[in-house]
């Protein structure tokens, strides 16, 4: 019960700083309420005991890759703080196509686990630390775990890919190479 | 229900006033060390050797007038020094003072990892304080201390994974566990990780230094040439705000250094049974004299060190103390697998 009446405020709440980030005139404003918007996922995460995820969410979304949005809004719109939205319905089917793709997503995605038993993390935690599986203190070494065994090559190849983009924004700001 | 809610209610009360108590008299105690390092007597007039400084200098700020600059972002401008000031509160909420549970509030597995994370919406509080300013050194001022804190918690971050590899957890209680419990050769057990992790302790402490904006990584207020820095156009309550932020963030790195390298609440040496008598010490009192003694390194280096350069202070960032984190952190990894 308890847990239901907090889903739904964290769920109201990150709906409705959504709305605000895409509304919100000013450009930090809106930097500002995603910020928030960051936080709650991360109040959500820590409902369902995923504290080393709801830790990274703040950690790489709220202080680090936001904080390089404002950097970034800041210096470009020095001048004109409060710069008006171009034509919304300009975006306005692109925006739609791709909101209609993303809920296409969603509900596969849920469709087509709900008929398994747990999620593959559960799954071989329980293999592997049968004895703690009601231990809600373990999620960062199973995570670990489940990362560097069944989930090898896929992290690998994410890992791969980041520094690609890295080595890629090097090459493209240095000038003088 | 008092024992979810009461209980610590009550230590957070307790713990967030004697930090706030604290910065207090850190203020003070700086003031009296760059003095003395100066071969000066620092504030003497209030109060016996003007130990009374400590209470009229808060007094002061509270009753200063509050000024909004007309040109400002209203609304960002107020919640600025708010945002700078709660992460550096929050953060004490997973400092343990002790092992058992009245010296802690919440002990959760991911204890270092809630502190880099909490840590790190601090900086919001300094970039919006510049921007909603409207003027032009206090922007410039937090574009520099953005740019610092970013660069900065890159070496930290890699700095305190190899600290954490040694002890096999996030957890704060269990880092100091570690250190009271792991065997060396020769030495034994109770060997602090200032002495394993040597490496990581100087890099936590010079990326501490500019992660709080202290001499010599001070560029985001250096007077100089910015005025004062992203709070130039503060005043009063807000402007304390700010500062508090930045005293309080200086006590949340010396205690994490205390407890991370220099053993917590454990006394020096436990492993020497002659220095047993240590034991009579409550944890709590070693911990805060721990981070009294780091406090007093910061202040020590502000009266010793000039102010870098910008780029001098970002190729100390990214090409020398990210490097050594990364060869520090492979290093640690290899020793770990050597030993086991």
């Amino acid at each position: 019960m308890l847990e239901a009446v907090v889903f739904y405020v964290l769920g109201g709440m990150i709906l409705g700083l959504g709305v605000l980030v895409i509304t919100a005139k000013s450009a930090v404003h809106s930097v500002l309420f995603l910020v928030l918007n960051f936080l709650f996922v991360a109040a959500l995460y820590v409902t369902l005991n995923a504290e080393f995820l709801a830790v990274i969410q703040i950690m790489v979304y709220a202080g680090g890759i936001v904080v390089l949005y404002l950097f970034v809004v800041m210096l470009v719109n020095l001048k004109r703080a409060h710069e008006q939205h171009a034509d919304p319905r300009r975006l306005g089917v692109i925006g739609m196509l791709l909101a209609g793709v993303v809920l296409i997503e969603v509900v596969a995605i849920s469709v087509s686990t709900a008929s398994r038993d747990a999620a593959p993390v559960v799954a071989s935690a329980v293999r592997e630390f049968p004895e703690r599986l009601n231990d809600p203190l373990l999620n960062t070494e199973r995570l670990g775990w489940v990362l560097y065994t069944d989930y090898l090559i896929p992290f690998e190849l994410a890992s791969m890919l980041l520094l690609v983009a890295m080595i890629g924004a090097i090459v493209l700001a240095r000038r003088d190479a | 229900m008092l024992e979810t809610f009461a209980i610590p209610l009550l230590q957070a009360v307790v713990v967030v006033n004697s930090v706030l108590v604290a910065v207090t008299f850190l203020v003070l105690m700086e003031r009296k060390v760059i003095a003395w390092a100066q071969s000066r007597l620092g504030p003497m007039r209030v109060g016996p050797h003007g130990i009374l400084q400590a209470l009229a200098d808060p007094i002061k700020l509270i009753l200063k007038e509050d000024i909004t600059p007309t040109r400002a972002d209203r609304w960002v401008f107020t919640i600025a020094p708010i945002m700078s000031l709660v992460p550096a509160l929050v953060v004490f909420s997973v400092v343990p003072f002790g092992f058992e549970f009245p010296y802690w509030i919440s002990n959760i597995n991911v204890g270092l990892l809630f502190i880099v994370a909490v840590t790190s919406i601090g900086v919001y509080g300094i970039i919006l304080g510049g921007w909603a300013s409207n003027s032009k050194y206090p922007l410039l001022s937090s574009l520099r201390a953005s740019a610092q804190l970013i660069s900065y918690e890159i070496a930290v971050t890699i700095t305190l994974v190899s600290v954490v590899l040694t002890s096999g957890t996030l957890n704060l209680i269990g880092i100091v566990e570690a250190q009271r419990d792991f065997e060396l050769p020769l030495l034994g057990t109770g060997v602090w990780f200032a002495f394993t992790q040597p490496v990581a302790l100087v890099l936590v402490f010079i990326g501490g230094l500019a992660e709080t904006n202290r001499m010599p990584f001070d560029l985001p207020e250096a007077e100089t040439e910015l005025t004062g820095g992203f709070h130039t156009e503060y005043s009063g309550m807000r402007f304390s705000m700010f500062f508090l932020a930045e005293y309080a963030n200086i006590i949340v790195i010396s205690a994490v250094i205390a407890i991370m390298f220099f053993g917590g609440w454990m006394p020096p040496f436990s492993n020497v049974a002659a220095l047993d008598f240590l034991e009579v010490i409550p944890g709590w009192i070693w911990l805060i004299s721990k981070v009294f003694f780091v406090l007093y390194m910061f202040i020590w280096l502000r009266a010793t060190l000039p102010r870098y350069r910008y780029d001098q202070l970002m190729n100390i960032g990214w090409k020398v103390l990210i490097p050594i984190a990364l060869a520090n952190l492979v290093l640690t990894a290899i020793m770990k697998v050597l030993v086991a």
